[in-house]
């Protein structure tokens, strides 16, 4: 910068060349990323505005706003909507698409053009299951229960099906640039015991892809056949069996669960380290707990079905084995805490929401122990508490995380600082809105209130609009980051390379990288999270 | 493992060239199989029957996979993850059949 010919904004993946073309054409995992982060946030107001439907229609016990078959519809589209096309592509398609290759020290993912084409199938999904939503929607829930769904609905299942089935491949794509890519491409001297944990929590949650994913395409093909051309697979006057479906959904749909929280948990282990200025506390355990979740995972499934009528002996072992699942969960938890132990904390966002994430999540978590059991899940099974499970599992827990993580790595995605006030703000409203809407259900549901109805008993009214209430909140502290993330490209201040002064080679490299990453391949010789042995610098940005 | 991703690189998939009759081979085994598939459907021998077309199925599979696929000739990391794709196939296969297997061993009358 010694003359003034020379100060020429640095080429990046942003600026290297312009025009639509060069995006819908790009191999960057960088310029993926973010064709994906816009997609999916689209989804997610999508989603998020048939929730807020569904909140209205619950602020009076009367069924009053929408028709019965209405509602059926918009829980079916809520669900269908965030759990397929947001929460399931959100940490590892955004976030772990933009980070991974970074973080091994690699120029791209292993198949740059797999990559791009998963990002297409994505599309091709999501414009078929919206095109079935927009001409007459579906209403069978997002679970597609036979033989409801194959035989007696009248919606337009087929579409929403083969938009999940589309869906599903650009899941398994994701999964398989991830596996290789951390196995043949990390720089020299990045080991596995080296990776940072957003790596392995990645690693663990694309196995469940590649795995997992091909067992629900098929099934929800299954379904399609079915209702089109009347083959007997699911439904017993065709002489198919019912709980078939139930088995092989939730093989995957489970699993499922694990693909969406384990990238998340991987963002908060960075954070937290960051945050802490520490190295991570039982880094080996954290990372082999991501891979026993993964394993775990997959032998838990029937939990879903204690009350479907399948063998009492079956249920006894998945119980059981639900119950496994806790430990590695566990595990994360007691460890992110260690690590905060005797840490230098600073409360920025990103460390905010991961506090919150810790809370939430092991609400959330300890929750799922009651489901497991096989006693008192008879009594809530299909009543609001489940609903209050899961939501503190995935929007407490997973978007949590996920907003953690875009707070983070904002700066290194676009060069632009946020502005810290702000965006506080939206952390405290969205977890006080969160908890509001979401608290009262667990009341509700172990009051016996049942899901998927429009209409309540008055009784049960003062719980309801409290969580339409606290809905509201919630929507409001989702649309700041919208709109003060827009601002910052714009007005937010240069972050330089390192804003949070983390380790991690993704920081060693300019903000916004450039398209190769890496002017040259970086030689790894420390251990992840070495922030004892770093210069102890104040985080200074937003205070 | 930087050293032998840029070797992949180059040289495109890992090469291993099989002698021609070692596929003519294979393929004879292959039929031999079907027809045997075939003959024993037309023999009832009761629920026997479905285990014989599987086991048949199975063999046939793993041929294809290990010669004609050329896993046999692959690194490690490729067959443990073909073998990870079978172990979860057992996984799903297995853990139904508690379900199935024991659902008649209800003593409630009725069930």
């Amino acid at each position: 910068m010694a003359t003034a010919v020379q100060i020429v904004e640095r080429e990046n993946y942003l600026n290297s060349n312009y025009g639509i073309k060069s995006w819908l054409l790009t191999t960057d995992h960088k310029r993926i990323a973010v064709l994906y982060l816009i997609s999916i946030t689209a989804m997610f107001w999508l989603g998020g505005f048939f929730a807020m439907m569904i909140r209205l229609e619950l602020l009076t016990p009367a069924g009053d706003l929408v028709s019965s078959d209405t509602y059926n519809k918009l829980f079916t589209m809520h669900g269908i909507i965030m759990v397929f096309f947001f929460l399931i592509p959100s940490v590892p398609a955004v976030l772990g698409n933009f980070l991974v290759p970074l973080m091994v020290g690699a120029k791209d993912l292993a198949f740059p053009r797999v990559n791009l084409l998963s990002w297409y199938l994505y599309m091709a999904g999501a414009i078929t299951a919206l095109t079935a939503m927009v001409t007459g929607g579906v209403d069978t829930g997002w679970t597609f229960y036979t033989p409801f769904s194959t035989t007696y609905s009248n919606t337009h299942v087929i579409g929403a099906a083969i938009g999940i089935f589309i869906a599903g491949f650009s899941s398994i794509l994701t999964g398989l640039n991830f596996i290789v890519t951390i196995h043949r491409m990390r720089a020299p001297g990045m080991t596995w015991r080296r990776l940072p944990l957003f790596c392995w929590s990645n690693y663990a949650a694309a196995v469940i892809m590649v795995l997992g994913t091909p067992v629900i395409a098929i099934t929800l093909l299954l379904v399609a056949l079915e209702r089109a051309f009347n083959i007997g697979v699911f439904n017993p006057q065709l002489g198919g069996d019912p709980l078939l479906f139930q088995h092989l959904f939730w093989f995957y749909s489970h699993p499922a669960v694990y693909i969406m929280i384990l990238p998340g948990m991987g963002v908060i282990s960075e954070i937290v380290c960051c945050f802490s200025r520490k190295r991570a506390f039982g880094y080996e355990f954290i990372a082999l707990a991501s891979i026993a979740i993964a394993v775990l995972g997959f032998l838990v499934w029937a939990h879903h079905m204690f009350v479907a009528g399948i063998s009492v002996y079956a249920a006894l072992v998945f119980s059981l084995l639900s119950y496994l699942v806790a430990i590695p969960s566990a595990v994360k938890v007691f460890n992110w805490t260690a690590t905060m132990y005797k840490g230098s904390i600073s409360y920025n966002t990103p460390m905010l929401y991961a506090f919150g994430f810790i809370g939430l999540f092991t609400v959330g978590g300890l929750t799922g122990i009651f489901l497991s059991s096989l006693g008192l899940d008879v009594h809530v099974h299909d009543t609001y508490f489940v609903i209050a499970h899961f939501h503190y599992v995935m929007v407490g827990g997973m978007v949590m995380a996920y907003m953690a993580g875009l707070h983070f790595w904002w700066p290194k995605i676009t060069g632009k600082m946020y502005p810290e006030a702000w965006a506080k703000l939206s952390a405290l409203l969205v977890f006080v809105g969160f908890n509001t809407t979401f608290f009262p259900l667990f009341i509700l549901g172990y009051m016996g209130s049942p899901r998927r109805y429009h209409a309540y008993p008055p009784e049960f009214q003062v719980l309801n609009v409290l969580s339409t209430a606290g809905a509201s909140i919630l929507a409001v502290g989702y649309v700041l980051p919208m709109i003060y993330f827009v601002w910052s490209l714009r007005y937010g201040a240069d972050a330089g390379p390192n804003p949070w002064n983390a380790t991690g080679l993704e920081w060693m490299t300019s903000s916004p990288p450039p398209t190769h990453n890496f002017d040259e391949t970086p030689v790894v010789t420390w251990e992840a999270y070495d922030y004892e042995h770093q210069p102890q610098e104040e985080i200074t940005v937003g205070h | 493992m930087a050293e032998r991703a840029e070797h992949n690189e180059e040289t495109g998939s890992v090469g291993h060239i099989a002698p021609a009759k070692l596929y003519v081979a294979i393929w004879a085994v292959l039929m031999v199989l079907t027809l045997t598939t075939v003959l024993v459907s037309m023999v009832d021998i009761g629920p026997m029957n479905i285990v014989v077309a599987l086991v048949i199925a199975t063999i046939k599979g793993t041929l294809v996979v290990l010669f004609f696929m050329h896993l046999r000739y692959s690194p490690k990391l490729t067959m443990a993850t073909v073998i990870a794709a079978v172990f979860w196939l057992f996984l799903l296969l297995s853990l139904t059949m508690t379900d199935y297997l024991t659902r008649a061993w209800s003593t409630y009358p009725g069930h």
